[in-house]
């Protein structure tokens, strides 16, 4: 058994909201990069590199990446052998959102409640992700979720005869309904199987893989090839101004599902796809 | 093409502007998004004047982060047009000059530029570091209690812009 306070906890959720914020991590600026060199349009290739002047501008000056700096995400890997003291986890990690957005000069949109709507003024809640894994260490996992994007993201609830065809338009039919909305290039995470929310749960996971590695899974690697050419060749290019670049990468999960069942997610983000990890 | 144009426009400037030209734009322009709208919206309704005179003005679709000290603004850019959809015809009808932001509009809102010869533009999606840099100044006009979205008066220079949708009904996303 392993103690941890989870003052702890606040001061890691803090640090690393403002550091997401403001730094994009390596394998996004070098996607960037890749999208860069190979974009075909000239309007395209001078709005790439708008988007790579502003990470460094914004790292320098320490200004938020982009104005929407998200609802914040946390993935909690706990290990069972961790034993929390000093208060209660929940808690610790809001604690470590207001400080951090507040902190950080982060933008606070986040509405108390859907329908009534008033700002909390301090971004938070989280929306948090328990999972217990065996060991002795927390790994905590933030991306910052802006809402461009994920307003475009879908769920679908196909059926087993759709099969891998069925997926395939549900991906590309989620994409161009998003176009210029999301601010391309886009990064695509898909949840395929399970139930509803658990399809939901793996997109919105599978955005916090690292650009350029794939599912080890030899049909899902190949399923993520195949459809990043057919999204870039649906032209809708940089800021959706057209071009051979839409999206940078597609990041796949899978779950084994019900007979009666093929639930897909597809969860939109935007180049400024901000993921962080740490390990405690 | 490639244009610099002070803002307010006149209308000869807002007629020759076609979808694709590159613009950068300097002078003034006002921010609001879907919460200072929803108000907006809300007062017209009750037959009270705006807060601010929208005439031939330009909106920027935008709630920026805070500034730090010293600074203007934090980052500012676009946020999605299509949520501000609901409000805009009516807005147009009664004199906008033009907005700025990302993404599709409907048709309505497409019919209402060509009819008030406006203009829609788009700045970049996510470059709010960058866009933060051509606001050389900010203040908060109306709707203060809105934190981020409340109506700011941008002073803009060289605020970089492309054309979307023009007065002639050319819209350049597919
Ligand atoms: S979709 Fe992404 S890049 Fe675009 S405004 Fe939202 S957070 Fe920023």
């Amino acid at each position: 058994m392993r103690e941890i306070n989870v003052n702890e906890i606040t001061n890691s959720v803090s640090s690393m909201c403002i550091e997401v914020n403001h730094v994009l991590s390596n394998d996004m600026c070098l996607a960037l990069d890749n999208a860069c060199n190979s974009e075909k349009s000239e309007l395209g290739k001078q709005i790439l590199n708008q988007l790579k002047e502003n990470l460094i501008i914004a790292k320098e000056e320490m200004i938020p990446i982009c104005q929407d700096t998200g609802m914040a995400v946390v993935f909690l890997e706990i290990g069972q052998d961790v034993h929390f003291v000093g208060g209660n986890l929940e808690d610790a990690v809001n604690e470590g959102i207001r400080k951090g957005y507040t902190e950080g000069y982060l933008r606070k949109s986040v509405v108390d409640d859907p329908i009534i709507r008033n700002n909390t003024k301090d971004n938070t809640p989280a929306v948090i992700h328990y999972s217990v894994v065996p060991g002795d260490k927390v790994k905590i996992t933030i991306s910052p979720k802006g809402f461009g994007s994920e307003n475009m993201s879908k769920v679908y609830m196909l059926k087993p005869a759709d099969g891998i065809e069925g997926v395939k338009n549900a991906i590309l039919s989620a994409v161009k309904d998003a176009g210029p909305n999301a601010c391309p290039p886009m990064v695509i995470g898909v949840g395929i199987g399970g139930t509803f929310e658990k399809c939901a749960l793996m997109a919105k996971h599978a955005l916090t893989r690292k650009t350029g590695e794939h599912s080890d899974i030899p049909y899902v690697k190949e399923l993520e090839e195949e459809m990043l050419d057919k999204i870039n060749a649906l032209g809708i290019g940089p800021a959706g101004l057209g071009g051979s670049v839409t999206a940078m990468a597609i990041n796949i999960e899978t779950y084994p599902t019900h007979i009666a069942g093929l639930p897909v997610a597809v969860n939109i983000c935007c180049h400024v796809n901000r993921h962080i990890e740490r390990v405690i | 093409m490639t244009k610099n144009i002070n803002v307010p426009m006149n209308e000869k400037e807002k007629e020759e502007l076609t979808a694709g030209d590159y613009v950068y734009l300097t002078g003034t322009i006002y921010t609001a998004r879907d919460a200072a709208h929803k108000r907006m919206q809300e007062a017209l309704e009750k037959g009270e004047k705006l807060p601010i005179d929208i005439v031939n003005q330009i909106i920027y679709y935008m709630g920026p982060s805070p500034a730090r000290e010293g600074k203007v603004i934090g980052s500012a850019g676009p946020t999605t047009a299509g949520r501000m959809d609901k409000y805009t015809p009516g807005l147009l009808d009664m004199g906008l000059g033009g907005m700025i932001g990302k993404g599709k509009r409907t048709q309505a809102v497409m019919d209402a530029i060509v009819k008030n010869g406006s203009v829609y533009f788009a700045a970049v999606g996510g470059a709010g570091a960058l866009l933060s840099k051509s606001i050389v100044k900010s203040e908060v006009v109306a709707y203060d209690d809105l934190g981020t979205e409340a109506i700011r008066k941008l002073e803009v220079e060289n605020f970089p812009v492309i054309v979307v949708a023009d007065s002639k009904g050319n819209c350049l996303y597919k």
